[in-house]
């Protein structure tokens, strides 16, 4: 048994919902009990759908367990098929319906209905929600796909976008933006799924030319299956960033075959990057936490693309922990392969960065320690699906990255005076930055913040033991944004150097030594 | 005190026909009633034994993740516990080890019961007892179950004031003693409490209390009155404990709640005049509050899809006191005995259901088009895009609603939909 507060990641049925949500023409009939209806509100209210996701439930009950819940699976699914017609059906047990195994596959394949049928095994005790959205669209494209229509010589080349879901964190606008990329390059697209796909599109999965793979938490699977079946290429760079869009670019334009330089360097990120007022952005110390690929993408964008300094790495999917490895080999970071949120807490208390950018959970994490953050990746919150389009993806996802992540800094010049004027009273401790919006403001009434005197896990903050009260007033001069870092340094360099109690003179020799 | 019934309406709803379905249900478990208790409860922490899915369902019921630590937390059953590699009872007790060592501030714990641990039957109420003993002294370990093959929604918190009840010290005093029984909004327990102080009911206690040693005890002297209509384990409980039930209205609007203290002040032979007299500003503040309310509401169709078991109660209130007409009661289950004078203020052609079959019902909904529907948040958007105006359910149980001087935000809750949707031009 695992103790578990927040998760990062549903149970696998919750995937299939956002593969069925995401397309049309799809229904799934999701053997559960009352109860399990609750993943309806993650897409009517989270992404605010105006459509139910088109999921029945069986609704069993205790006084059903071993009498008919078998009939009742096979009545809910022949209820389902009369009332909405779908083309294609998915079935399945959520975790409870597993335990009783009373087989959907075998019940459905007696039932012989009109229409292609993919019976799920999604185990809900080994695999979570994006493992089941990846294996229930690689089982649906498996049940689909048809033989590829001959292609003419010299016909406009065709990729399929594949990736994009229902609840997928600004897939809808990354899909726009790929798209509108593809155009400029004279590439036509061939099917985009599952996200708008219906069971026919998927059928024509096989006229593509190669496939773009653009959330591999998703895709990945099927991309592979794809390649063994169609002989399909695969492009695996995700455009998220300016280097990345442009490397996404030449990938996609050497499997075409067409010139890439009608759509090369159309973003603002690298002239607002290299304006003099961005000069305050370099060396920030950023953690990075989320799914893997958004947090390695980002990681890239921050180094390489902000001049801030990568201090922490990691991602929440262990499928994709190799590669999350990997880069934080490559930023010279530990990496942080967890779904535990308390330790993800853990590493940002301990490493005080200037900024997170990370999930929900981190936002919330961010909050409470009063550090700036920005949203990177799914879980998803009602404020990831922005009425604007906000892609993260392209040229213009990285127009929005820019913004997104500079603007919760404290920015180049307010740093300064905040520092100069340290007992202005507006700029006291208790004003907070006024970029931090009013969860940063500690008496602002938050009303669903919960008080901090609460928490389960053992503070870990460092003990501030050994310092004179003299150092210690003078730290309370640095503002409170860099005040963690100043302390952790000055620790940090009194253990190195081995003194015990750590006075104005420590302080200051710790920030001529970490001087930079 | 009471309004008259409707005329022609003089038994109202009491002994129509009731409409059974049986089929999905879109509705939460109990497990969701974890939301609020371990709030009510200062010093109780809900430790779900379950799966990942009672874990994401307790961060996505409430609408938004709340994100510091809560009191509560779910001990998810993996592959090793269910091929027998683990045994679920050795890791049981390390979770909660590790729970109480890390909180150590807690003195009452839940284990809570869920779909998978039934269905594998884990013994939770051994694993309590067994955990009550090794923390005696320190923390006490109760348990129920919150599972959705056994409890809809608010049922869950029935469960667990019933498994309280068990639990209760005895009253051994020879006074009558009023026990006021549901979890309430803090301030609005307070405001009753004054009401009974200058009713001069006393002693008066509330179960649950708000620290785990200050439950209430209960004997044959016990008079309770219950706050919330879904609480029918946890009434049979108390009555076997020798309690006895004031039966009444329940505390919404202006009616309801005087009904509701009429019938204690009754069973506690206050004067009738003095009752008059102590709840008269109270009674029409309530008045003056839902009177701003009444004109949009006042002649519109209402249906409520079940969600709470308050369905009966609340549509008794906006029929009574602010005209609307019911077309559809939903509930998902209903206790006749606990809601029989709800049901005879309801107009008689109302339609009651019980259960649901979704689909059904919505089809009904559509060809009904009532005027506001209330339904559960995985229905609200999809209607609303069919052009239905609909309030969320779920606000009417995590909202101050009960007693006189909430009343007025009750109205407001029913009302602000339908305003909104004149007020908008897009």
């Amino acid at each position: 048994m695992q103790l578990t507060v927040w998760t990062y990641e549903g149970p696998p049925h919750v995937g299939a919902m956002r593969i069925a949500t995401a397309m049309e023409g799809v229904h799934y009939v999701l053997h559960a009990p009352q109860g399990d209806t609750y993943a309806d509100l993650l897409f009517t209210m989270i992404e605010r759908r105006a459509k139910r996701p088109p999921v029945t439930y069986t609704t069993f009950q205790a006084r059903d367990l071993g009498t008919d819940t078998a009939q009742l699976f096979q009545t809910a699914v022949r209820d389902a098929y009369a009332r909405f017609a779908p083309r294609a059906m998915l079935v399945g047990a959520s975790c409870t319906a597993e335990l009783i195994q009373d087989d959907p596959a075998g019940l459905i394949e007696a039932m012989d209905l009109p229409c292609p049928v993919v019976a799920l095994e999604l185990p809900s005790y080994q695999r979570k929600e994006n493992w089941g959205a990846a294996e229930t669209f690689y089982q649906l494209a498996r049940k689909l796909a048809a033989d590829a229509a001959p292609r003419e010589a010299g016909a406009q080349p065709r990729a399929n976008i594949l990736g994009p879901t229902a609840l997928g964190f600004r897939h809808r606008d990354d899909v726009v933006e790929i798209t509108r990329l593809l155009a400029t390059l004279g590439i036509a697209v061939n099917v985009i799924a599952p996200l708008g796909a219906s069971p026919d599109d998927l059928a024509r999965l096989g006229d593509a030319d190669f496939n773009i793979c653009l959330y591999p938490e998703i895709a990945d699977t099927t991309c592979r299956w794809l390649e063994r079946r169609f002989g399909h290429k695969t492009v695996r760079t995700v455009p998220i960033g300016y280097g990345a869009t442009r490397d996404f670019i030449a990938e996609v334009a050497g499997l075409a075959g067409v010139d890439p330089a009608a759509v090369l360097a159309t973003s603002n990120l690298p002239w607002w990057s290299r304006s003099v007022d961005s000069t305050y952005l370099t060396g920030k110390r950023v953690f990075i936490f989320g799914d893997a690929t958004h947090a390695i993408a980002a990681a890239r964008v921050a180094r390489d693309e902000l001049g801030f300094e990568v201090v922490g790495l990691g991602c929440y999917n262990r499928e994709f922990a190799r590669d999350v490895r990997e880069a934080a080999a490559r930023y010279g970071v530990e990496p942080l392969i967890t779904d535990d949120y308390l330790e993800v807490e853990a590493a940002i208390q301990a490493l005080q960065p200037e900024l997170v950018l990370g999930t929900q959970m981190e936002r919330h994490i961010a909050k409470r320690l009063r550090i700036p953050c920005a949203v990177i990746s799914a879980p998803v919150h009602v404020q990831d699906f922005p009425a604007r389009h906000s892609p993260q993806m392209g040229f213009e996802g990285a127009n929005v990255l820019f913004d997104t992540w500079v603007h919760p800094l404290v920015m180049g010049l307010e740093e300064h005076l905040l520092t100069m004027f340290r007992d202005d009273f507006e700029f006291s401790d208790a004003a907070g930055a006024s970029h931090l919006g009013h969860g940063a403001v500690p008496h602002a009434p938050v009303a669903l913040a919960e008080p901090v005197a609460d928490p389960i896990a053992e503070p870990v903050t460092v003990v501030p033991s050994g310092w004179s009260s003299e150092a210690e007033r003078e730290l309370l001069k640095i503002p409170f944004f860099v005040r963690g870092k100043a302390r952790r340094n000055t620790e940090r360099y009194a253990t190195e150097q081995g003194i015990t109690a750590i006075t104005l003179e420590t302080l200051y020799d710790a920030k001529a030594h970490y001087a930079r | 005190m009471m309004t008259p019934a409707l005329p022609g309406t003089a038994t109202g709803c009491q002994s129509a026909p009731v409409l059974r379905e049986r089929g999905q249900r879109e509705v939460f478990c109990g497990l969701t009633g974890i939301i609020w208790l371990h709030r009510k409860v200062q010093d109780a922490f809900f430790l779900v034994v379950g799966s990942r899915t009672c874990a994401h369902l307790l961060q996505s019921a409430a609408g938004v993740m709340v994100f510091a630590e809560p009191r509560f937390a779910t001990a998810i059953i993996e592959e090793r516990d269910l091929a027998g590699l683990a045994d679920c009872n050795d890791e049981l007790d390390r979770v909660v080890d590790r729970l109480l060592t890390r909180r150590p501030d807690i003195r009452l714990l839940f284990l809570v019961g869920s779909c998978p641990s039934e269905v594998i039957k884990l013994d939770l109420a051994r694993a309590a007892a067994r955990l009550s003993v090794k923390h005696a002294g320190a923390t006490k370990v109760l348990n129920y179950s919150g599972s959705g093959i056994e409890t809809t929604f608010t049922e869950g918190e029935d469960a667990c004031l019933a498994a309280l009840v068990a639990d209760l010290p005895a009253d051994p005093s020879a006074a009558p003693a009023l026990m006021i029984v549901g979890t309430l909004p803090d301030v609005v327990e307070d405001q009753f409490v004054r009401l009974f102080a200058d009713l001069g009911i006393g002693p008066v206690h509330v179960l649950p209390a708000r620290r785990a040693d200050a439950m209430p005890a209960v004997g044959p002297n016990t008079r309770f009155l219950l706050a919330q209509p879904f609480l029918g384990d946890t009434a049979r409980a108390l009555e076997d404990r020798g309690a006895v039930r004031i039966d009444a209205l329940f505390p919404f609007g202006a009616e309801g709640t005087t009904q509701w203290l009429h019938a204690a002040a009754q069973a506690f032979g206050v004067d009738e005049m003095h009752f008059r007299r102590t709840i008269a500003p109270g009674r029409e503040r309530a008045k003056r509050a839902i009177a701003h309310s009444r004109a949009a509401l006042a002649g519109k169709r209402v249906t409520f899809l079940p969600d709470s078991q308050l369905e009966v109660p609340l549509a008794r209130f906006l029929a009574t006191e602010l005209g609307m007409q019911p077309v559809e009661v939903g509930t998902p289950y209903l206790h006749r005995r606990h809601l029989a004078q709800e049901l005879a203020l309801l107009p008689a052609d109302t339609l009651i259901s019980e259960g649901q079959d979704v689909d059904r019902q919505l089809d009904r909904v559509r060809a009904a088009k009532p005027d506001l529907t209330v339904c559960g948040l995985g229905l609200a958007n999809p209607l609303e895009a069919e052009g239905l105006t609909t309030k969320w359910a779920i606000e009417l149980v995590f909202s101050p609603i009960h007693g006189f001087d909430q009343a007025g935000d009750l109205a407001e809750l029913f009302a602000r939909p339908l305003r909104r949707r004149d007020v908008l031009r897009v």
